[in-house]
C-alpha cells in the first residue's frame, strides 16, 4: 500500500470489507462470469462520468467528454485525426491547398448528406466556422476562431479561408470536436450532422441514444446498430455497472479501481497517455508567488514520482514543468528532468527572504488530483520553513471564483492537439488564461514565429526554446500528465487508446464493433 | 364507531382547517423561494460563468448574461418569475435551453413511481413490524426486530446500497446496477430496474417507520383505557384495531408523511448510485449549474408535496381520532 493513502477507514474499505463477507458468503453459489449481453446486438450502452442539464447538441460548446463523444458520433469535420500518429486527414474536404499557410482552400467532398437528406454545401462549412466568432453562440473556442480574418464560399464546393497570421497547424485545429460541420442557419443545432450516427432520442442530464446512419459516406462504417450514451457520475456506481453488464464501455475510471475491473476476467481497461495535467499557479503580479525564488523553490519541492505512485497508481507520465507532453510533437527531451531537492528549494527561500511564509493554496475536485497534490506540499514545504494551509474549495464555481484569484491555486488544462494552441492559449502573455499572469517577450516572440514558420526542424527547435523558458521562468509547477482510464467489456474489439482523450480521443463509436 | 350526528361540525372543522392550512401553505412556499433565490444568488459564479467554465471569455459572459436575463437587478428577476409562476409558467431553463416543465416532467414521473412504490412496499412492512413487536413488547422477537430496525436505522443508505449492488449486481447478476427508465422498457423491466433501489430505500425509511409506530402502539397499549376494555372483556383484536390504532394515528400517519417526503427529495444518494434520473439529483444540478428557474421549480415542487403530505396526514389523524374530531 502507498503511504499517503486515504484515512484510515474509507467508505471503499468498508465496502470492500462488506463485499469480502457477501463474496465469502456466495462462495457455492457458482461462477459469475457469464455477463449480460446487450439486449439487440451490436447496441452498446457508454457511461460517462459527467451528464447534466448542460448537456448540448451543439459542437461549438461542447464541455465533456460526454459532449465530444455525442457530437463526433453525430457530425463530421473538415479533417480528422484517426490514429495514434495523431496527423490530421482530410474528412468532409477531399483536397486541401494553401501555399503560405494564411489563404486556405478546402474543396468538398461530393455528395455527402445530412441526416436530413440535403447535401454539404460550402455554405455549411461558411456557416459552422464563421459561427464561432459571434460573442452569443458561446462557443468555448471563441478564442481559436478569431485568427478566422475571413470564410467564404468558391462555388457550391469550395471554401476559402484567411487567417490573421500563418498557422502550419490549422488541419489539426480543425480536426477538434468544436469545429465539427453543422448544417447552415441552425443557431442552436439539433444533431442534425453528417456523422456515422442518427440522433434517436436526447434528453440533458439523463441520455443521448443514436442509430446507425446506414447512408454514411464512408463504406463499411460504423458497426454499431445502436449506442446509447448515459452519464453515471458516481465513480464506484460506473465502475459497478461494467463488472455487472449493465454498460459495456465506461470512462474516467480511477487509478484506484483499476484492480477491480483487471480482477474481471471479462473486462479490460485501457490507460490513454494524454496531455491533461493539473498545474500549481503562482501569480506573477502578487507576492510572494512573484519572487523568482519562490517559483524556483517550489518547483523543486515537487515530488514527482511520490504523486504519480500514490495518486495515479504509476499510469501518469512524469511532467517537467512545461505543458509538453513526451509523446507529443516537438516534446524537448534535452532539458534536464527537476527532481525533488529539498536543498536546492531552501536555497531559493534563503535568497529570497522567503523563511517563514505563510500561504494558502487553494485546491478543489475540479482539478484533477490537486487536494492530494497540496497536501504533499504541504508537507515538504513544512520541512524548509514554508508553511502552507490547504484550502479545499467546491467544485462549482470555482473555475469563476478562486482559479488564478489568489496567489497560489491549481488549474487544470485539458489536452490541446497542437503545441502551439497550447502555448497561444495559456502561456502567451495576452492570453486569457495566462495563468500566472507572466510576461516573457521573448516566449511571445517565438510563438508568433513558429506558427508560421514551414521549416519543420526550425519549429522544433523554437518549441524546444519556449519549453526550456517555462519550465525556467513561468509560474506554474506542472507535475506529471495525468493518463485517462476507461473500462470495456472486451467482447468490443477494435479500441485501442489514442493520445487525444479517453475513449480513443472520443471518437471510439465510429471504430469499434461487438463480437460475442 | 363514529357518531353520525356529529359530522356535520366535524366537515366544518375540517374546511376551515384546510383553508387555514392552505393558506399557511402558500406563504411558506412564497417565503421558501425568496430564501432560495437570495440563498443562491449568495453562491460564487452565475449561470453564465458556469456554463462557459473555465474558458470564457468576458464578451461571451457579457452576451450569456444578456440572453439569460441575469444583467436585469436581483429582485426584477425574481419579481419577473413570480410572476411568470403565477401565471402557470415556471420559465425557460438557463442551462438546457427547454422549458423547466419539460425537464421535470419525466423526472416528476420518476421520482413518484420510485416514492409510491416504495411507500407501498415499507408502510405495510413498518406497520406490520412495529405493531408486532409494541404487542410482543419485552418478547424474544420485540427485541430481535429492534435490533434489526436499530441497526438498519445507522446504517448509512450508501453502504446498503453499494453492499446491495456488489451482491446482487456484480456478484451474482441478477439485477441491474444502474437504474435506468428508459421509455422502451416494458413494465417488468423497470419493475427489474428499480428493484434495487427500492429495497434499499424500503430498509432506510421502514426502519424509522417501526420504530415510531411501535413507539406510539406501545404508549397507548400502557393507557388506562386499554386496561378498562380488557377488563370489560373486549377481545384483544379489537383493542389493537378499534380504540389503539385509531389513537396512535396521528404519531404513526406523521411519520409516514415525513418518510414520504424524504422520498420525494432527499432519495439523493440513491439517486446517485443507481444514476436514477429522479428530482433529487435534477435540484442538485440546479444549484451547481445556478440555473436559478429550475432549482425554484424543484423547491417549489418539494415543499408543496412536504406541506401536502403533512397536511394529510393531519386531517386523516383528525378523522381517525374521536376526540381530535370534536
Amino acid at each position: 500500500m502507498p503511504p499517503a493513502g486515504p484515512p484510515p477507514i474509507s467508505r471503499r474499505a468498508v465496502v470492500g470489507g462488506l463485499a469480502g463477507v457477501g463474496a465469502l458468503a456466495l462462495g457455492g453459489c457458482g461462477a459469475s462470469s457469464q455477463r449480460r449481453a446487450p439486449a439487440i446486438r451490436g447496441s452498446i450502452r457508454v457511461a460517462t462520468q459527467l451528464s447534466s442539464t448542460n448537456d448540448t447538441l451543439d459542437p461549438a460548446k461542447g464541455a465533456t467528454a460526454t459532449d465530444y463523444t455525442r457530437h463526433f458520433m453525430l457530425y463530421n469535420g473538415l479533417t480528422t485525426i484517426e490514429d495514434e500518429s495523431l496527423v490530421a486527414t482530410p474528412s468532409l474536404a477531399q483536397t486541401i491547398e494553401s501555399a503560405d499557410r494564411q489563404n486556405w482552400y478546402f474543396d468538398l467532398r461530393r455528395g455527402v448528406r445530412f441526416h436530413d437528406g440535403s447535401e454539404l454545401t460550402s455554405r455549411d462549412v461558411v456557416f459552422s466556422l464563421l459561427r464561432h466568432k459571434d460573442p452569443a453562440t458561446g462557443s468555448k473556442i471563441a478564442t481559436v476562431a478569431e485568427q478566422f480574418e475571413e470564410v467564404t464560399a468558391d462555388g457550391k464546393y469550395g471554401v476559402r479561408l484567411r487567417l490573421t497570421g500563418a498557422n502550419a497547424d490549422l488541419l489539426t485545429v480543425l480536426a477538434q470536436s468544436h469545429f465539427l460541420i453543422v448544417k447552415a442557419g441552425q443557431d442552436s443545432p439539433d444533431g442534425t450532422g453528417t456523422g456515422a450516427f442518427r440522433l434517436g432520442d436526447f434528453q440533458p442530464g439523463v441520455r443521448t441514444v443514436v442509430l446507425r446512419n446506414p447512408e454514411y459516406w464512408i463504406e463499411g462504417r460504423p458497426r454499431l446498430e445502436r449506442v446509447e450514451v448515459i452519464g453515471i457520475p458516481d465513480e464506484v456506481s460506473r465502475v459497478n455497472a461494467l463488472l455487472s453488464g449493465d454498460v459495456q464501455i465506461i470512462n474516467a475510471i480511477s487509478p484506484h479501481s483499476t484492480k477491480r475491473v483487471e480482477a474481471e476476467p471479462s473486462c479490460a481497461i485501457m490507460a490513454s497517455p494524454s496531455s491533461l495535467y493539473s498545474d500549481l499557479v503562482m501569480r506573477q503580479d502578487e507576492l510572494p508567488t512573484g519572487n523568482p525564488h519562490f517559483v524556483l523553490a517550489i518547483k523543486h519541492l515537487i515530488d514527482r514520482p511520490l504523486i504519480n505512485r500514490a495518486i495515479y497508481r504509476n499510469l501518469s507520465t512524469i511532467a517537467n514543468d512545461h505543458p509538453i507532453a513526451p509523446f507529443q510533437k516537438y516534446f524537448n527531451a534535452e532539458i534536464p528532468q527537476r527532481v525533488l531537492d529539498l536543498d536546492k528549494a531552501r536555497w531559493h527561500v534563503r535568497k529570497g527572504g522567503l523563511e517563514g511564509v505563510r500561504l494558502p493554496i487553494y485546491a478543489t475536485t475540479a482539478a484533477n488530483g490537486s487536494v492530494d497534490m497540496a497536501s504533499i506540499l504541504q508537507e515538504y514545504g513544512s520541512k524548509i520553513g514554508l508553511r502552507f494551509a490547504v484550502n479545499r474549495v467546491p467544485a462549482d464555481g470555482y473555475w469563476s471564483t478562486h482559479w488564478m484569484r489568489h496567489p497560489m491555486t491549481f488549474g487544470d488544462t485539458n489536452p490541446r492537439p497542437t503545441a502551439d494552441l497550447i502555448f497561444s492559449l495559456f502561456y502567451d502573455s495576452k492570453a486569457e488564461w495566462n495563468e500566472s499572469g507572466w510576461k516573457n517577450e521573448r516566449f511571445d516572440r517565438l510563438l508568433v514565429e513558429a506558427r508560421g514558420s514551414a521549416d519543420e526542424a526550425l519549429r522544433a527547435e523554437i518549441y524546444g526554446e519556449m519549453q526550456q523558458i517555462v519550465h525556467d521562468k513561468c509560474g506554474v509547477a506542472i507535475p506529471v500528465f495525468i493518463s485517462l482510464i476507461d473500462g470495456y467489456d472486451k467482447r468490443l474489439k477494435g479500441i485501442r487508446p489514442i493520445p487525444l482523450g479517453g475513449l480513443m480521443g472520443y471518437r471510439f463509436a465510429e471504430h469499434v464493433w461487438w463480437e460475442d | 364507531m363514529a357518531a353520525p350526528a356529529a359530522n356535520a361540525p366535524v366537515w366544518l372543522g375540517l374546511t376551515r382547517v384546510v383553508l387555514q392550512r392552505i393558506a399557511s401553505a402558500l406563504l411558506t412556499l412564497l417565503l421558501v423561494s425568496i430564501v432560495i433565490f437570495a440563498a443562491a444568488s449568495l453562491l460564487p459564479g452565475d449561470a453564465a460563468q458556469e456554463v462557459l467554465g473555465q474558458s470564457a471569455t468576458p464578451e461571451q459572459v457579457a452576451a450569456l448574461r444578456h440572453e439569460m436575463g441575469l444583467d436585469q437587478p436581483a429582485v426584477t428577476r425574481y419579481l419577473d418569475w413570480l410572476a411568470a409562476l403565477l401565471g402557470g409558467d415556471p420559465g425557460r431553463s438557463y442551462i438546457a435551453d427547454m422549458q423547466v416543465t419539460e425537464l421535470i416532467g419525466a423526472r416528476l414521473v420518476n421520482s413518484l413511481s420510485l416514492a409510491g412504490i416504495t411507500a407501498l412496499v415499507s408502510v405495510a412492512l413498518a406497520l406490520t413490524i412495529g405493531i408486532v413487536s409494541a404487542i410482543n413488547r419485552g418478547s424474544k422477537l420485540d427485541r430481535a426486530l429492534n435490533i434489526v430496525t436499530l441497526s438498519l436505522v445507522a446504517l448509512p443508505e450508501f453502504l446498503i446500497a453499494t453492499v446491495f449492488v456488489l451482491l446482487f449486481s456484480v456478484k451474482l447478476v441478477w439485477l441491474p446496477s444502474i437504474a435506468m427508465v428508459s421509455p422502451e422498457a416494458t413494465w417488468s423491466e423497470m419493475l427489474r430496474s428499480m428493484a434495487l433501489p427500492v429495497a434499499c430505500l424500503t430498509f432506510v425509511v421502514s426502519a424509522q417507520m417501526a420504530r415510531l409506530t411501535r413507539a406510539a402502539v406501545a404508549d397507548q397499549l400502557d393507557r388506562p383505557y386499554v386496561e378498562m376494555a380488557r377488563l370489560k372483556g373486549v377481545t384483544f383484536r379489537r383493542i389493537i384495531l378499534f380504540h389503539v390504532l385509531p389513537n396512535a394515528a396521528g404519531p404513526v400517519l406523521n411519520a409516514i408523511a415525513l418518510s414520504l417526503s424524504y422520498l420525494m427529495g432527499g432519495a439523493l444518494i440513491i439517486e446517485t448510485i443507481f444514476s436514477f434520473p429522479g428530482l433529487a439529483s435534477l435540484m442538485v444540478n440546479a444549484v451547481t449549474s445556478r440555473d436559478m428557474p429550475l432549482l425554484q421549480a424543484c423547491a417549489m415542487i418539494f415543499c408543496a408535496a412536504y406541506l401536502a403530505l403533512i397536511l394529510i396526514a393531519d386531517i386523516v389523524a383528525i378523522l381517525a381520532n374521536p376526540r381530535l374530531r370534536s
